[in-house]
């Protein structure tokens, strides 16, 4: 990929970031940087698209730590967790034979698994030895009759928000408005009810959490073109271009492929999330708004009502145990205010979020909903988490995987909500998820019962204490 | 003699192979204060320290160099010595790991003499070893990148000299890759039965044995092996080398430093552990404590109760090569019969390997093979869960990684002790997988079933809250 190409990908006008200074897609420090590579990136964001051989082209590092790694899940193939990679040798580096190997591993991958069609992961070796993938697919398409997508996203091009990026215009450049949708089934059609079909950008079914949200959808009439990618079929990506509307869910990451859905064939857009009741309800009322339907409208409000009442009800005894319990969010982006919501809605009260990753209007929102005591917390190292953890005396840190091991030492109640978690929060009846879950650590006896010192510890303690903070 | 199959495929389907970038980590993190840093494109880090982190269930300290567009075609350099300085300045190491991976191995990294460069640029920071390594991704597995910076950590730590026996009670352990912490743990306490005290290399039984501390949070390892007992090595009476792949980094001990050494291909199994422990008498003069004896007769008897449900059984094997190695050696001794044998690179033990073939390649290669073998049960890594589902046979997870089962990382698989377990926990998933006989109507028969439902009716309209 040429420096003009990703500096152009670089510049998102959809995103508010846009305007200032790159920060999240600074240069990463040598000796201090966290998160993953472009590569990384473009992996998860087209993963979840199951029918698909997802091939990566490289040496094991890049597939061989990374491979059926992700939450996400299929209703119906599964080849997606199939790992598949070139696992290039020192020969193929020193011989120039990257090209040969990723051809012939491609018509390997077709013979034996069929896909609907091939995703080639580029990755830094054949980058840098100057694979042309492009052609190679292009070739091995011909040659096997299937779709195959280059995606070149070596992971020195830049950071996960890059590759995400990058996945978003491949998507665009090479999948979307390929193939035309199906007509909706004649014993589908209800009187009264005008079918609209709709697109979901950056929604990835973590723990099959989107099936609480989809039978939505059908009831009030909404056909769902396309979720980029969670629980998707490449033919649903190749008809993308023929939604009424597309929804940009939680992630700014695919912004790119809303905005050019936009431009390219005028499909309006919003952002919004399915976390939490008042986020939900939201997101419907958006979609009757965009679609322009007034029967959609009063078929939504009808919806809310119904749905808001049971919740609300099956949520009560939850709401008892955690009332007054106090939250420390640490997560990116979106998800920094998007969540809050949900939170709220149970009636914990956050006292810090993290917004290392959040654009300007995150922060905007942030306030309008937190109020301006919130702490905003920039620094995410453990040490710092760990701080205010104890300065605001939360009960809880919820945050991502990798920060797990961050309070479980420091014998702090934890849920995890990123991609590799096992449950699912998404949508009205996965908030009872959530309060379980949250209740499930909060009250835990182990937390009790690790803090207590142990019987003989009155005795002068043999070791060094590394640390006087307890 | 075990016929090795070179992999003649383009595609690695569900591969098996972790990189030798990883296995380089992995013995950094079994020094004390260390931190591990590769040369390579962040993601290199990223995705192994998601792998460690997963598999240990434990904060993994993994720095990276961080090569982008511009370093990687003009020159990464500069990252390497000011990703030493920062790792340095921050986190006062008490040594540094630097692997290279694929990416800086392409582009044709000095790794040594940027080493040298960082300390004549930075004299302030002398004192803190780095320890460079080549390990590119394209060559080897997690158990060879691991070797070579075992060796590397030999090569720089370990001073030249003729002292050997002068701390008569010290005994070096070279602790191999197949070794977990629990392993280690327990082969310290056989040494220490002796009255030896052991010096093992590196040992992640100290920093990723999974316990709260009062230390929450800290960019290094907490716990390992110390930088100074590295540098004592030379003053052992005897070195104890835990696995076939280490025997290379052995050579080197060895010759710097004269210290007579006792290799150990695997232990599990009853003839691996006595031999261990024959020699632990050799080197203590000591008689085997009645603890261990007992150990040992326990093992006896496991080993009569379980041969009914173990012997003929049909083995499926994924490993690196040290662990296939003994796996396949622990299987054979109770009348099992090894039918498919993967390993993801080559190596030397592979040709003693019990079984017929072994192939260099992936669980697509395992499956393949154990599906037109008929294999009973597969021992592999939590990858094969998805393999063995399919396979419809019960999976023991072992190796690396283990992100589906809590305590994975820490189980006892060596000794009489971690090989009676061993065999129990094979022959509990022969019983369970038994399958009944199909049941057979005659034809004679009028009444083709009836009505009768297999399962209760569902009268609950709606599953409850909880």
């Amino acid at each position: 990929m040429q420096a003009r190409d990703i500096a152009e990908l670089l510049n998102e006008p959809a995103c508010t970031h846009n305007t200032k200074s790159k920060s999240g897609c600074a240069r990463p420090k040598p000796g201090s940087t966290a998160g993953g590579c472009a590569f990384d990136g473009a992996q998860i964001a087209l993963l979840p698209i199951a029918d698909v051989a997802h091939i990566v082209h490289g040496p094991i590092a890049c597939a061989g730590s990374s491979w059926d790694n992700r939450g996400t899940r299929s209703s119906g193939p599964t080849l997606y967790r199939i790992g598949m990679t070139t696992d290039l040798t020192e020969q193929d580096v020193i011989m120039g034979r990257g090209e040969k190997r990723l051809f012939h591993a491609i018509k390997q991958a077709v013979n034996s698994y069929s896909p609907a069609a091939v995703f080639v992961y580029n990755t830094c070796v054949p980058a840098l030895t100057g694979d042309d993938i492009s052609a190679v697919c292009k070739a091995a398409s011909e040659k096997c009759g299937v779709p195959v997508v280059p995606v070149d996203c070596a992971g020195f091009y830049g950071t996960k928000n890059l590759g995400n990026r990058i996945a978003g215009e491949a998507m665009f450049k090479y999948v979307v408005g390929t193939a035309e949708p199906l007509p909706v089934p004649l014993e589908a059609q209800r009187p009264g009810i005008t079918v609209h079909d709709v697109n979901l950008i950056g929604e990835y079914n973590i723990a099959g959490e989107f099936w609480n949200v989809l039978p939505l959808f059908d009831e009030l009439g909404l056909r769902i073109l396309c979720t980029l990618s969670g629980d998707a079929r490449f033919h649903d990506v190749q008809t993308m271009h023929r939604a009424e509307t597309s929804m940009v869910v939680c992630a700014k990451a695919l912004l790119n492929v809303a905005r050019r859905l936009q431009t390219d064939y005028q499909i309006p857009f919003f952002e919004g999330s399915f976390y939490g009741v008042t986020d939900t309800s939201q997101a419907f009322r958006d979609f009757a708004r965009l679609l322009n339907d007034p029967l959609l409208s009063v078929r939504v409000e009808a919806m809310i009502a119904r749905e808001e009442a049971k919740i609300n009800q099956a949520l009560d005894p939850w709401r008892e145990k955690l009332k007054g319990r106090r939250v420390l969010l640490y997560t990116g982006g979106v998800k920094s205010w998007s969540i809050v919501s949900a939170l709220q809605d149970l009636g914990l009260e956050v006292v810090a979020t993290g917004t290392s990753k959040s654009t300007e209007e995150d922060k905007q929102r942030i306030r309008e909903i937190m109020g301006d005591k919130t702490k905003m917390i920039t620094d995410g190292s453990p040490r710092a988490l760990l701080g205010v953890v104890r300065e605001y005396q939360a009960d809880i840190l919820i945050a991502g995987g990798r920060n797990m091991y961050t309070a479980l030492k420091a014998k702090i109640p934890f849920l995890d909500i990123n991609q590799e978690r096992e449950f699912g929060y998404e949508g009205y009846s996965g908030m009872t998820e959530l309060a379980r879950q949250l209740a499930l650590t909060l009250q835990s006896p182990v937390w009790q019962a690790v803090r207590r010192p142990a019987p003989w510890a009155k005795l002068p303690a043999a070791g060094i204490e590394l640390t006087g903070d307890e | 003699m075990a016929e090795i199959l070179k992999r003649n495929k383009a595609l690695s389907v569900n591969p098996l192979k972790a990189s030798q970038p990883m296995g380089a980590s992995l013995a950094f993190l079994g020094i004390n204060r260390a931190i591990p840093m590769l040369h390579g494109s962040q993601g290199c880090s990223a995705f192994g320290k998601v792998f460690f982190v997963r598999h240990f269930r434990e904060p993994i300290p993994l720095q990276t160099t961080a090569m982008d567009q511009v370093s990687t075609v003009m020159n990464a350099d500069e990252n390497v010595i000011e990703g030493l300085k920062a790792v340095a300045e921050k986190s006062s190491p008490a040594l540094i790991g630097l692997p290279t991976t694929g990416l800086s191995e392409t582009q044709g990294t000095d790794i040594k003499r940027l080493v040298k460069d960082f300390y004549s640029k930075y004299p302030e920071y002398a004192h803190i070893p780095v320890v460079p390594v080549n390990t590119p991704d394209y060559t080897g597995c997690l158990e060879s990148g691991y070797t070579l910076a075992v060796k590397a950590m030999l090569e720089v730590l370990v001073p030249r000299s003729a002292q050997a026996g002068r701390r008569h009670k010290q005994v070096n352990v070279l602790a191999g890759s197949f070794l977990t912490p629990g392993d280690i743990e327990h082969v310290r306490e056989l040494i220490e039965a002796f009255g030896l005290r052991p010096l093992v290399l590196p040992d992640i039984a100290d920093s990723l044995d999974g316990h709260l501390s009062k230390m929450d949070t800290s960019p290094v390892t907490l716990g390992g092996t110390t930088v100074s007992e590295i540098s004592a090595m030379g003053d052992s009476i005897a070195t104890l080398v835990l696995g076939n792949s280490l025997f290379d980094a052995a050579d080197v001990l060895k010759e710097r430093t004269c210290v007579p050494d006792y290799r150990f291909d695997c232990l599990m199994g009853l003839d691996a552990v006595d031999s261990f422990v024959a020699t632990l008498v050799k080197i203590s003069g000591n008689p085997v404590p009645l603890k261990i004896e007992r150990q040992r007769a326990q093992l006896q008897d496991a080993m009569v109760d379980s041969h009914f449900m173990l012997g003929f059984a049909r083995v499926a094997i994924a490993a690196d090569p040290d662990l296939l190695f003994g796996f396949s050696q622990l299987v054979s001794e109770m009348g099992c019969e090894v039918v498919a044998a993967v390993a993801p690179a080559r190596a030397n033990i592979l040709q003693s390997v019990c079984a017929v073939q072994v192939a260099i390649g992936d669980l697509e290669d395992l499956e393949i093979a154990a599906r037109t073998r008929g294999a009973q049960l597969v021992i592999s890594n939590s990858h094969a869960a998805e393999t063995a589902r399919r396979l419809e046979i019960p999976l023991l997870r072992a190796g690396f990684p283990q992100y589906d089962l809590i305590g994975g990382y820490q189980r006892l698989w060596i000794g009489y002790k971690g090989t009676r377990q061993t065999l129990f926990d094979l022959a509990n998933m022969m019983v369970e997988s038994h399958h009944e006989a199909e049941p057979y109507v005659s034809v004679y028969r009028r009444d083709k079933g009836n009505a009768a439902r297999a399962f209760p009716r569902n009268n609950v309209a709606e599953a409850p809250v909880f």
